[in-house]
C-alpha cells in the first residue's frame, strides 16, 4: 500500500479528470464553445512534458556526478514519457486549432517552438542509438539532454511572448482565466495536470524496471559465457 | 588559464593557416550559396523583397556555419586530442573553440555580407546594428555548434547527427537574430530592437554557460 497508493491517486485522477472534464459545465464562449474542454486534455500534456523533462534533466545531472546507469534509465524513460506527451500535445492542438483557428497548422509561435522542441528530442534518441557503448551513450546522451533543455526553455517560455500568438491569453485573445471567474475549470485543471503527469511516472516507471531487467539478463548470458 | 586560452586559439588560427584548403574551402562555399541562391530566386539586383533577403542571408550563414565549425573536433586525431586532454583544463579548450569558432563564423558572416550586397544589392540601413547582430550572432552560432559539434564528434554518423543536434538547439538564436536584422534593414529606432537584442544576448549566455559547464563531461570519455 505505502508503494502503490500514487497508483490508485492516478485512476482516481484520470476519471476523474476524464468525467468532470467532458462532462461538467463550461463557461460559454465565442469561438471556443465546448471546445474549452481541450484544457484538460491538451494544455496539462504540455504541463506534464515539461514536468518530466525536468525530471529527465535531474537524473541526467545525477548520472554524470556519479556515473551509475540506473540514473541513465530514468532519464530516458522520461525523456520518451515526455516526447510521447509532447506527441500527443501537438495532435489535441492541431485538433483543436481546427475547429477554433479554422487549420490544423496555422503556423502559431506556440505551435511551431512545441514543433521543434520535439525535434530536438528525436535528435536526443538519434544520438543515443548512433552510439554503442552503452556508458558512452549514457553520458553523452545526458551531456546533450541537459543542452537541449537549456535551448528548450528559452524557445517554449520566451520566444512566443515576443510575438502575438492566436493561443488563449496572448496578442490580445482573452485567457481562461477571464472567464473562469467561478474556477470550475481550475478544478479540474489542477487535477488533470497531476493526473497526466502521474501517469506518465507510472510509464516511465514501469520501463525502467523493464530495461533493469533486460540488462541485468544481457549480463547473466555474458557471464554464463566467460 | 587567459593566458591557456590564448595559447590554444593561437594553436587553432595556426592550425587553419598550415590547412588553407579548409578555410579556402569554406569560403568558396559562403560565394557559391551565395550565388546559387542569387540564380535560383531568379533575382536581379534590387528585385528581392527585404524579408527574402533577410531570410535568404541569415539561412546561408547558418549552412556555411554548420560546415565550418563541424570540423572543429574532427580534424585533429585522438592522438592529439588526447595530448590536449594532458595539457590543458577542458574549460579552456572549450572557450578558446567558441572565441575561435565566432571570429570564423564573423568572418564568413562579413564574407558573406559582401558578396550578398554586390549580388543581390545592399538594403541595410542601420549598419552599426546590423553588424552588432551579427557579433552577436556569430557568437550564439558558435557556442552552440562548437558544443554539438564536440558531442557529433563522439559518434559516428558526423554530417547528419550535427545537422539534427544543431538546428533545433539553434533556431531560438537565428529567430532573434533575423528579427533584429529585419529591424536594422528598415532602420527601425533602437530602442524598437534593445529587448530582442537582450533576449539574443540572454539566450547566447544560456548556450555558452550550458556549453561550458557540460563540456567537461563531454572531454572526459
Amino acid at each position: 500500500m505505502r508503494a502503490y497508493w500514487w497508483k490508485i491517486l492516478t485512476v482516481a485522477l484520470l476519471a476523474f479528470t476524464l468525467t468532470a472534464g467532458l462532462l461538467l459545465d463550461v463557461p460559454r464562449l465565442p469561438i471556443l464553445n465546448e471546445t474549452i474542454r481541450a484544457l484538460h486534455f491538451h494544455v496539462t500534456m504540455w504541463f506534464g512534458m515539461i514536468l518530466m523533462l525536468m525530471v529527465a534533466v535531474v537524473y541526467s545531472i545525477k548520472f554524470l556526478r556519479s556515473n551509475d546507469l540506473r540514473h541513465d534509465d530514468m532519464a530516458l524513460e522520461f525523456t520518451n514519457a515526455a516526447i510521447l506527451f509532447g506527441v500527443l500535445g501537438i495532435v489535441t492542438g492541431m485538433l483543436w486549432a481546427k475547429f477554433t483557428w479554422g487549420d490544423y497548422w496555422s503556423g502559431d509561435p506556440k505551435q511551431n517552438a512545441s514543433a521543434i522542441g520535439l525535434l530536438m528530442y528525436f535528435a536526443y534518441l538519434i544520438l543515443r542509438n548512433s552510439l554503442t557503448d552503452v556508458h558512452q551513450r549514457a553520458r553523452i546522451g545526458a551531456v546533450y539532454n541537459i543542452f537541449a533543455f537549456a535551448a528548450f526553455i528559452p524557445l517554449i517560455f520566451v520566444l512566443p511572448r515576443l510575438t502575438d500568438s492566436l493561443h488563449p491569453g496572448n496578442g490580445g485573445n482573452p485567457g481562461f482565466n477571464a472567464y473562469d471567474l467561478d474556477s470550475k475549470l481550475r478544478m479540474v485543471f489542477y487535477p488533470a495536470i497531476i493526473a497526466w503527469t502521474l501517469l506518465g511516472t507510472w510509464i516511465s516507471t514501469i520501463r525502467v524496471r523493464l530495461r533493469r531487467i533486460e540488462r541485468k539478463f544481457e549480463d547473466k548470458l555474458i557471464n554464463q559465457v566467460s | 588559464m587567459l593566458k591557456e586560452i590564448a595559447v590554444l586559439i593561437q594553436k587553432e588560427i595556426t592550425l587553419e593557416w598550415r590547412q588553407k584548403y579548409a578555410l579556402n574551402g569554406i569560403l568558396l562555399y559562403v560565394v557559391s550559396a551565395v550565388f546559387i541562391t542569387y540564380l535560383s530566386v531568379g533575382a536581379k539586383q534590387g528585385n528581392i523583397g527585404v524579408p527574402t533577403w533577410n531570410a535568404l542571408y541569415w539561412i546561408i550563414i547558418l549552412f556555411s556555419a554548420v560546415n565550418a565549425v563541424a570540423k572543429s573536433f574532427v580534424q585533429e586525431h585522438q592522438g592529439r586530442q588526447l595530448y590536449y586532454y594532458m595539457i590543458a583544463s577542458p574549460e579552456a579548450i572549450i572557450i578558446s573553440k567558441i572565441i575561435y569558432n565566432t571570429l570564423l563564423t564573423l568572418v564568413l558572416a562579413l564574407l558573406g555580407y559582401l558578396v550578398f550586397s554586390v549580388i543581390l544589392g545592399n538594403p541595410v540601413q542601420d549598419q552599426g546594428m546590423f553588424l552588432l547582430n551579427l557579433i552577436l550572432g556569430a557568437v550564439g552560432f558558435s557556442a552552440c555548434l562548437t558544443m554539438v559539434s564536440g558531442i557529433a564528434s563522439k559518434a559516428s554518423n558526423n554530417a547528419t547527427l550535427m545537422a539534427i543536434l544543431s538546428f533545433p538547439v539553434i533556431i531560438p538564436i537565428l529567430l532573434m537574430a533575423i528579427r533584429v536584422s529585419k529591424n536594422a534593414i528598415d532602420g527601425l529606432d533602437w530602442s524598437v530592437s534593445l529587448d530582442k537584442i537582450v533576449t539574443l544576448m540572454a539566450i547566447n549566455v544560456i548556450v555558452a554557460v550550458t556549453a561550458y559547464i557540460l563540456f567537461p563531461y563531454l572531454w572526459r570519455s
